[in-house]
């Protein structure tokens, strides 16, 4: 692994750069537009993350980025272009089958939810693993598989004597853990990761980012981790896009959006998790329920649960506004257009750039921290 | 084995709604012939015929409920927390032990449990599959009190379904009434198996998991139901969870279940403030927390045991950072830290001698501890324990 980290010299560049992407079920004046013009851009050697309700399009623009969407699913809009190493650049959203057998994978990897669904039941985890390299390095020998297979385990912190095992023999931790080693089996760019720690148990869960952290240290990938909880993602991701009824609705580093959300709906979700210092004070969450994605509300799709909803809202659409504090840091809401100053919850100032990674996990080296630091000053 | 397991205390005032004494609940391990007769031929000659394996999933606990106030039962899956929570709604007979409803012991025929499923409703974790499918709001409210002879005409059936659905939040009542579970969110429909555990007028609700199914920005909002239903109904709860925040939020007292036990009890925020467990620690490093300065470091490492041979002694202590000799050896019994915070952990005891606080002696490295976690878990799915 002595290569491992020459991606690192370049951390920062872009990666994965997605424009306007639009991604219905269905066509039609039925289709339900479960993805609305989304703007994403991963750099490299970054952990990008992606928050939202269930049936916020999450996964869906996950799937689309990689083109895994299943009919009824299709891409209507956009682009998704990919930045490969050698300096090439790619439109992911007009490659070949071919071209995109060859980026899956080798380039882009997904760790789906659930990992008792994502692996095969009747295989042994040491043929799925020898599985993916057979397919993507045709000059490997058996035995070659056979240890690059056991090392991928080790990895991840399960003995190589678990190669014969099938996936009902082990727990779940250690079934997500295998997902984990099966998509950086082949050393790729980007990790996409499904709600990858949803169903386990929060010290599993643990272990696991933990884990996850060193593999990142070592191999240097930049990480599109999606998740509902927005908690956990303040902890382990660099920067955070919140997503609602199929848009993107704020983006922000991570710390920033923590201490100072910009949109509504983000104040909303992080007054959803109860804290666990401090003196107990009632708390409220967020009004009313998530909207129908075939019958959306006008205007603003979060009005109708907003608590700062202005007659503007119930017509317009605000748009992803780049606002005025600084680079990255966007919101889609009318309090934020600069007409009318904001609500003092939604006007705080945004921590000292030097404080952006105290709550990061994923990034344990210093150096790494202080590429973030000039990341987020430049 | 008396010694075993922490009371999650009540206050002092006045006998408990419903109080569990001793409970323990042994699953049996069902197994194919051929390794049952295996393992009758490998007996060793003359040992005493061994008893059928069984799942050890609730070991001696003891946990009072008292009016008005939410207890929580916070653990991972298969720490027993689900089975507790059948065993106190009386869907599985208890192997040992006693429940006590108002210091009675209701009688186990088929009336005794009839009053007994009046005083104590059970809200299950998956609104999606508790409510059926094929029949309205209407239906799933109006059967309990018929079931139950509250509603004995049209007009007061309807009015006691009004009344129900006003009470968790679901209006205009009559609206909801005459939908199909299929046209709710997750949130209204746990709001209607709510309503239809509150149906009955019970004295204590049982609330296994009850918000992890929904989404984040809905659950707080079903919390404040439930406390609503504290403070003004005087009904005593029973919260089960993972999320050891939000048992914070919304409890009195938490009780902390490990491998079938409860280690730790105590008042909510001192519990969570200052965790007196080693597990207890362990849950809280590993919760999510924006606040915390710096990385989180783990207070410990590994799964729960397996539990069908859980570890002898303290069953934390192959994976306690604090483990010492005495720890694999006897099980503690609870001490008290603080007023009405109690502890099962030899850490809190006062006179060990030396060589009982001396160091574990550890199996060599590369030979798993008994009861080992995640190989012995897998292999012996139990009941009880379920996926998330």
């Amino acid at each position: 692994m002595s290569a491992a980290r020459s991606a690192a010299t370049r951390d920062g560049e872009p990666l994965l750069d997605v424009r306007g992407l639009c991604a219905d079920y269905g066509a039609g004046p039925g289709a339900v537009h479960a993805v609305m013009d989304a703007d994403l851009m991963l750099h490299r050697g970054e952990v990008l993350g992606l928050a939202g309700e269930s049936g916020s399009g999450k996964s869906t623009l996950a799937y689309a980025i990689t083109r895994l969407l299943r009919a009824p699913g299709i891409i209507t809009a956009g682009s998704v272009r990919y930045h490969s190493g050698s300096g090439q650049s790619i439109d992911l959203l007009a490659a070949d089958e071919h071209q995109l057998r060859v980026l899956r994978w080798s380039q882009i990897s997904v760790v789906m939810q659930s990992a008792m669904n994502a692996l095969n039941p009747v295989i042994s985890i040491g043929s799925q693993l020898t599985d993916v390299l057979r397919a993507h390095v045709p000059g490997m020998s058996k035995a070659g598989r056979r240890a690059r297979a056991a090392e991928l385990l080790t990895m991840v912190g399960i003995t190589t004597d678990r190669l014969g095992s099938y996936p009902h023999e082990l727990s779940g931790g250690m079934r997500q853990r295998v997902m984990i080693a099966m998509a950086v089996a082949l050393q790729p760019e980007v990790v996409i990761m499904d709600e990858p720690t949803t169903a386990l148990d929060v010290v599993t869960q643990r272990e696991i980012l933990q884990e996850l952290a060193e593999l990142r240290e070592r191999l240097g990938f930049a990480v599109l981790f999606i998740t509902h909880d927005l908690s956990l993602l303040i902890e382990i991701a660099d920067s955070i896009a919140v997503m609602y009824a199929g848009r993107l609705v704020e983006r922000a580093e991570a710390a920033a959006l923590f201490r100072a959300p910009r949109h509504p709906y983000s104040l909303g979700l992080l007054s959803s998790f109860p804290p666990l210092h401090g003196p107990r004070r009632p708390m409220t969450g967020i009004p009313g329920s998530p909207p129908d994605l075939r019958n959306l509300p006008a205007g603003c799709a979060f009005h109708p649960r907003c608590s700062y909803v202005m007659d503007r809202c119930r017509t317009d659409l605000p748009p992803l506004l780049e606002l005025t504090e600084g680079p990255g840091r966007q919101a889609a809401c009318w309090l934020q257009d600069g007409s009318a100053p904001a609500p003092a919850e939604l006007a705080l100032p945004v921590p000292p750039a030097g404080r952006v990674t105290a709550a990061g996990q994923l990034q344990a080296g210093a150096a790494r921290l202080d590429q973030v630091n000039l990341r987020s000053r430049s | 084995m008396t010694e075993l397991g922490v009371t999650a205390q009540p206050p002092a005032t006045g006998t408990p709604l419903l109080e569990a004494r001793h409970l323990t609940k042994h699953f049996p391990v069902h197994q194919a012939l051929r390794t049952a007769r295996r393992r009758l031929r490998e007996r060793p000659a003359g040992a005493a015929a061994a008893g059928r394996p069984v799942v050890h999933a609730l070991e001696d606990v003891s946990i009072a409920l008292p009016r008005a106030q939410v207890t929580a039962v916070v653990g991972e899956s298969g720490s027993g927390k689900s089975t507790l929570a059948r065993v106190l709604a009386r869907l599985l007979p208890p192997t040992s032990g006693e429940l006590l409803l108002d210091g009675r012991q209701m009688p186990a025929s088929g009336a005794g449990r009839r009053r007994y499923a009046r005083q104590v409703q059970l809200v299950l974790q998956d609104p999606f599959s508790s409510l059926n499918p094929v029949h309205d709001v209407r239906y799933h409210l109006a059967r309990p009190l018929r079931i139950h002879g509250l509603g004995e005409n049209a007009g007061s059936l309807e009015e006691s379904i009004t009344s129900l659905l006003e009470r968790v939040s679901l209006t205009p009542a009559g609206q909801f009434a005459s939908k199909y579970p299929h046209e709710l969110s997750g949130g209204q429909r746990q709001r209607v198996a709510i309503a239809r555990a509150l149906a009955v007028r019970p004295t204590v609700l049982l609330a296994d998991e009850p918000v992890s199914m929904l989404d984040v920005s809905i659950r707080l909002g079903l919390l404040n139901l439930l406390s609503d239903l504290r403070e003004r109904e005087r009904i005593a709860i029973l919260y089960i969870t993972h999320d050891i925040a939000s048992a914070r939020y919304l409890a009195d007292t938490i009780a902390v279940m490990y491998a079938g036990q409860i280690v730790e009890s105590g008042p909510a925020q001192q519990v969570t403030d200052e965790p007196a467990h080693p597990y207890t620690q362990l849950l809280l490093s590993a919760a999510p927390d924006p606040e915390r300065a710096g990385p989180p470091v783990l207070a410990a490492r590994g799964s729960p045991p397996s539990l069908v041979s859980p570890p002898a002694g303290c069953r934390f202590h192959p994976r306690c950072p604090h483990a010492m000799a005495i720890c694999a050896d006897r099980a503690p019994g609870d001490f008290d830290v603080a007023p009405g915070h109690a502890a099962a952990c030899w850490l809190h005891a006062k006179d060990l001698d030396p060589a009982q606080a001396g160091p574990i002696a550890r199996p060599p490295a590369g030979q798993p501890p008994a009861g080992q976690p995640d190989s012995a878990r897998s292999s012996a799915p139990e009941p009880g324990e379920e996926t998330r």
